[in-house]
């Protein structure tokens, strides 16, 4: 197939498997669905998990591709982070799940193993409001910087800031925060 | 907003004390400056805005600031039905919007189980790759336009004329074109398809010939590219770098052959590689991927000639019947009224679909909860992810180069903000 595949020693090994062995119970639990694996880890771990699943023998999921977020509104724990990872040597993707509600203690942040998560979790932390622990640079990266509000929940309703024109300028400015200063 | 009472410009009410931590602590000295670039600068490709810390002309640190083009796609996306939401997928990357829209159906059908025509798929593959012609035109002339090689722009937007024009030819749209539907295609290739591809196949060779030597040949183009903007192999795969932008670094990695989707693997095709990982090699690595994509084309059409079946899939349960069934058979005119006012219910699951779009890894990750609208819609878009690597690539460099690096990682801001 490609160059990377042919320098390959290790046999791929199976995820699952290789985690539930280091990690014991921190696999909460295990989904397939069209053959897509996703493997449940514990918040806490999500550092160790992920490390040993980019550097691990026969594991290499060298590439974060994604970070995507899920708001599984009302049922608790509410948030599902998905971190889309891919094994250029083995040629295989895994998706490794966080559990997270408001008020637990932040999610470790992955930007120490790889830095493009840097921006993944600024766009979490601005379209859903998870909280980042140890992460470098934690502003809002698309919405402005005075938002209130996280858009992407799905208890925040779709719509609500008119649009400014010419006409209406001053009526809007009026309500923004930064007018009360 | 106060203005100034002398010149009426905006001031800025807010303080250096906001970036510390992020530019160096020289800057609080005064020993470095801060200068705001964009977010209305013509070569920052759109709205993107950086601020840069300067010693003189060197970059220390680079801030770019993104959102400006934000439209809230995924969140628009919830509130509409599987099938209606596909026109959000065009507005994202407006130079890509076949790719937006093939990543968005194969996430669903590979939700739903559903099969595609052969025709559809090969169909599908032609048209990816005329955009992805058209991408890296665009791509060229305004990269071209950056680094004072003004006249490749006009010869670029000319050639892409006859592009859109295809795609006003099969879907009546030149740039929005939601043409990919799930199943198939909106409707069949119409039968002036043919020569107008045959036309581009005829053309393009010649020209694209014609831009390398104005291009990659021009010595002074050479010199402000070459050794500028370097990533190792190592760095680009961590930095989450996909498409030309790791290619150029000399990884062998495109997601067509490593895990082919729309057939894909049924053609022959050669993925280019850099070796020094500058701006220089990602400018050859698109340009020849250029070429390749005109080999996938002539394949294409070949096959197209032969492959006369239907167009899109005949599961009622996803698809809408055609319209001349709805005269003849009670169920057609059910599953019409059923798939147009609620939709339809898929299985509950989630899935994570990536196809290799011209700027690099775009991914789809779709949710359902069964319901007729998608639960959560995100994508994993290349704009984005490439340009967090821009801080790193432009470390040290000069304020010009910067210009020549934001070109050589391809973004559309569209595709980034969502």
């Amino acid at each position: 197939m490609n160059g990377q595949a042919s320098k390959v020693m290790s046999q791929p090994l199976d995820p699952k498997q290789a985690i539930s062995d280091v990690f014991g119970d921190t696999l909460e639990g295990v989904e397939e669905f069209r053959g897509e694996l996703t493997l449940i880890v514990k918040a806490a771990k999500i550092i160790e998990v992920a490390q040993h699943l980019r550097d691990g023998e026969g594991l290499k999921y060298n590439l974060l591709s994604d970070i995507a977020v899920i708001d599984y509104y009302p049922a608790e724990p509410r948030f599902g982070l998905c971190y889309h990872l891919y094994s250029m040597a083995h040629n295989r993707r895994l998706r490794v799940k966080v559990m997270w509600s408001d008020g637990d203690a932040p999610v470790p942040s992955v930007t120490g193993l790889w830095p493009s998560a840097n921006w993944e979790e600024r766009e979490a932390y601005d379209m859903m409001g998870i909280l980042f622990a140890g992460h470098p640079d934690m502003r809002r990266v698309l919405m402005p910087d005075d938002w209130q509000g996280f858009p992407q929940r799905k208890d925040y309703p779709l719509g609500y800031e008119t649009v400014q024109f010419s006409f209406n300028f001053d009526e809007i400015a009026k309500h923004k925060p930064f007018a009360k200063k | 907003m106060t203005l100034d009472p002398q010149t009426q410009f905006a001031v800025w009410e807010g303080s250096v004390e906001e970036l510390r931590g992020l530019v160096s602590e020289r800057a609080f000295t005064g020993e470095t400056m801060i200068l705001n670039m964009g977010p209305q600068h013509p070569s920052t490709h759109g709205v993107l805005r950086v601020v840069l810390e300067l010693d003189g002309e060197q970059v220390i640190s680079c801030i770019p600031d993104v959102g400006y083009l934000h439209t809230g796609i995924e969140k628009n996306m919830e509130y509409k039905t599987y099938e209606k939401s596909i026109v959000m997928t065009d507005r994202m990357d407006y130079l890509n919007p076949m790719g937006n829209g093939l990543v968005y159906c194969l996430a669903m059908e590979k939700l739903f189980e559903l099969d595609v025509p052969m025709r559809a798929q090969i169909a599908r593959v032609v048209l990816a790759e005329l955009t992805r012609i058209n991408s890296h035109l665009v791509w060229m002339g305004i990269g071209g336009l950056d680094l004072g090689v003004t006249s490749t722009m006009t010869y670029a937007f000319r050639e892409r004329e006859v592009l859109l024009d295809i795609f006003e030819l099969v879907s009546g749209q030149r740039m929005m074109s939601t043409y990919f539907r799930p199943g198939g295609l909106w409707r069949d290739l119409p039968d002036e398809f043919e020569a107008a591809v045959q036309n581009v196949l005829d053309t393009f060779p010649a020209k694209i010939d014609d831009y390398d030597k104005i291009i990659t040949q021009n010595p002074v183009f050479v010199d402000r590219t070459q050794g500028i903007g370097f990533i190792n192999a190592e760095d680009a795969v961590a930095y989450g770098l996909t498409g030309a932008a790791l290619r150029g670094s000399g990884v062998n990695w495109d997601i067509r052959k490593a895990m082919p989707y729309s057939s894909y693997e049924t053609f022959e095709f050669d993925v280019p590689i850099g070796q020094h990982g500058d701006v220089y090699d990602r400018f050859i690595v698109r340009i020849a991927e250029m070429r390749q994509s005109l080999r996938i084309i002539e394949q294409g059409l070949k096959r197209l000639q032969k492959e006369k079946g239907p167009f899109r899939s005949g599961n009622r349960k996803y698809v809408p019947p055609p319209r001349a069934e709805l005269g003849q058979s009670m169920e057609a005119v059910i599953h019409h009224f059923k798939l147009w006012t609620e939709g339809f219910r898929p299985p509950k699951g989630e899935v994570y679909v990536a196809i290799e779009g011209p700027r690099g890894e775009l991914g789809c990750f779709l949710a359902s909860d069964g319901s007729p609208n998608p639960m959560r819609v995100h994508f994993r878009t290349p704009s984005f992810v490439n340009l967090s690597a821009l801080e790193k690539l432009s470390k040290n460099h000069m304020i010009a180069d910067l210009v020549g690096i934001i070109g050589s990682i391809d973004i559309v801001l569209g595709d980034c903000d969502r």
